[in-house]
């Protein structure tokens, strides 16, 4: 019976993508025409491309593809337990597959399609139907339009795997792929649309967020917490867990993440100019910073430095220089990078331990509060003499740009927090969250997967 | 018949093996393990909190002899893992049954060596 379900799931995906097929073939027909066609109109369109602002964005998309398989797999991966590390990296595989296609289909016209009343964008572009070559001048007017929207989707493949973090070696698999898909179509693509959609409403209230400080970070953060708090801690939480099971894969992930960070901040300008040079510097010396000051708490705290501990504060650092990396200088990027090192590390040091819920690999601590302190930091340090688009901070005499970021933090807690604990408690109304003891215990590779990561003998 | 198990730091198995060959005692098997002892071995600390990683890594060697090799091997290992401080391990000596060679079906002492 349960096979039976899985079956007619897959028919149902067939049937929706060969409905999708004629849609696509015209698509490309229509393009094709106007690329090569002889009216001037069409021409003109062509020309606006630039070649270095495509190739930039091109391959930022295939760095932000590397954040989530291996770099965030490998990360995830290294942390949990050897019985369950295939279930990690087949959940990061499988978002890089299922919601690809959701984007193709639904995801891109809902977050970046033309406006519905700030809300949400409507479904003219499903199946990417109007999204061709030509620059679509409202987001990129020198990129083609679809070398966005493939960028784009490289940020909705990401934000729902930073969500495994909180979940990791409990969830099972077929509730991990229902509350997913659903996930990413109620919960990203609107905020994606408030925050970057022509018409959003948060965009419209002047909030930064350069490349996903709250769409990413603090949308997947506080959904982490949400998760974690459903389905309830571990067995053996807090005192009774193995260690990380292979740190060298997490050392790998964190370089693979700040390698592929690159793509995700300086190709958020969607131009290869200045801009990207300023937001690829912040980002490194955040970076740089924030994994030095976990390392110091460390000392201050525990008298050494550990290898988890100055990778996390790195990670920290890339995420809370997210929002700013268009808008601030080298000066506002040490700050964000020394507060969200000391800040992530008290966060997960002290706080989780005293609230004690279980999120296991810290997605809420890293990304939900590295977030927040990232998006409310750009309302301090942002600064016109960065990004005459963008706006001044606390520190340059606008006050204001501080609560307007502030409400933009708040909008995406209690809309992604509400949101997401609905859909955990439908989900698991319907088919059930939790693995049962007996698989928690077994481990997740062989009870959802029928494989093992490791084998003892030849 | 003796059947000998010693647990050892890792990094004296080379020594202990050597000294075991000047000794012609060759049949050795050896595994990786993990182990504590009276100090309850070292707390590992990940993002801050300690989790259940308090095991060492150890060495296994369990080899079987006859009678008269027991005290040569004694101190071969002794010899050879004896560094002075806590961890240097332990040596267990039980009785063994029996032995049988496998390939020739041979039985006892002879089976052996």
């Amino acid at each position: 019976m349960k096979r039976l379900g899985w079956m007619t799931g897959l028919t149902g995906l067939g049937m929706v993508l060969a409905g999708a097929l004629p849609a696509l073939a015209e698509e490309v027909a229509t393009t094709v025409t106007a690329a090569v066609g002889a009216t001037p109109a069409p021409a003109a369109a062509a020309s606006a491309v630039n070649s270095g602002d495509t190739a930039w964005v091109l391959v930022s998309t295939a760095l932000v593809m590397l954040m989530t398989i291996p770099g965030l797999a490998l990360f995830y991966g290294g942390l949990v337990r050897k019985k369950n590390v295939l279930s990690v990296l087949m959940q990061c595989f499988f978002l890089m597959c299922a919601v690809s296609l959701q984007w193709v289909i639904c995801g891109y016209s809902l977050s970046f399609g033309p406006d519905l009343k700030g809300l949400i964008g409507n479904l003219d572009w499903a199946f990417l139907k109007n999204v061709g070559v030509e620059p679509n001048a409202d987001y990129a007017g020198t990129i083609p339009h679809q070398v966005f929207m493939i960028f784009q989707m490289m940020f909705a493949v990401i934000t729902p795997g930073l969500i495994i973090g909180a979940f990791a070696e409990r969830m099972k698999f077929s509730a991990f792929v229902v509350f997913m898909l659903l996930w990413a179509t109620i919960v990203y693509d609107p905020v994606c649309h408030w925050v970057w959609g022509v018409g959003g409403f948060v965009r419209k209230m002047g909030a930064l967020d350069f490349a996903g400080g709250t769409v990413v970070h603090i949308n997947a953060g506080i959904a982490a917490l949400v998760a974690a708090l459903v389905l309830g801690r571990r067995l053996g939480h807090p005192h009774k867990l193995s260690p990380p099971h292979n740190l060298p894969f997490a050392v790998m992930g964190a370089a693979l993440l700040w390698f592929g960070w690159y793509g995700f901040n300086a190709g958020s300008a969607l131009a290869a100019n200045g801009l990207a040079g300023n937001a690829f510097v912040v980002t490194h010396v955040a970076t740089a910073v924030a994994g030095l000051a976990w390392a110091l708490m460390d000392v201050a705290f525990n008298r050494r430095m550990t290898v988890l501990g100055l990778i996390s504060g790195a990670v920290a650092g890339l995420v809370a220089v997210t929002p700013a990396a268009g808008f601030v200088n080298v000066g506002g990027a040490m700050g964000i990078g020394l507060g969200a090192g000391v800040i992530c590390y008290l966060f997960v040091s002290f706080v989780k331990e005293k609230l004690g819920y279980d999120d296991a690999l810290d997605a809420f601590g890293v990304h939900c509060v590295g977030g927040i302190w990232g998006a409310l930091a750009t309302g301090l340090w942002a600064t016109t003499t960065v990004n005459s688009a963008g706006a001044n901070g606390l520190f340059y005499g606008n006050p204001a740009q501080f609560i307007i970021q502030l409400k933009a933090v708040a909008i995406t807690v209690v809309y992604s927090g509400i949101v997401s604990f609905i859909l955990l408690k439908l989900v698991d109304a319907l088919i059930g969250l939790r693995a049962t003891e007996q698989s928690e215990r077994i481990g997740l590779d062989l009870t959802d997967h029928r494989e093992t990561g490791y084998t003892m003998l030849d | 018949m003796k059947y000998i198990v010693a647990i050892i730091q890792p990094d004296r198995m080379d020594e202990v093996l050597e000294r075991l060959t000047d000794k012609n005692i060759n049949l050795v098997t050896v595994s990786s393990v993990m182990g504590r002892g009276r100090q309850g071995g070292i707390a590992q600390v990940y993002r801050s909190h300690k989790e259940a990683g308090t095991l060492l890594k150890k060495v296994k060697l369990e080899i079987a002899v006859n009678d008269e090799f027991v005290t040569p091997t004694i101190e071969a290992i002794t010899g050879g893992a004896r560094t002075g401080n806590v961890g240097d391990g332990k040596i267990f000596i039980l009785d063994l049954a029996e032995c049988i060679r496998i390939r020739t079906g041979e039985i006892g002492g002879a089976a052996i060596g």
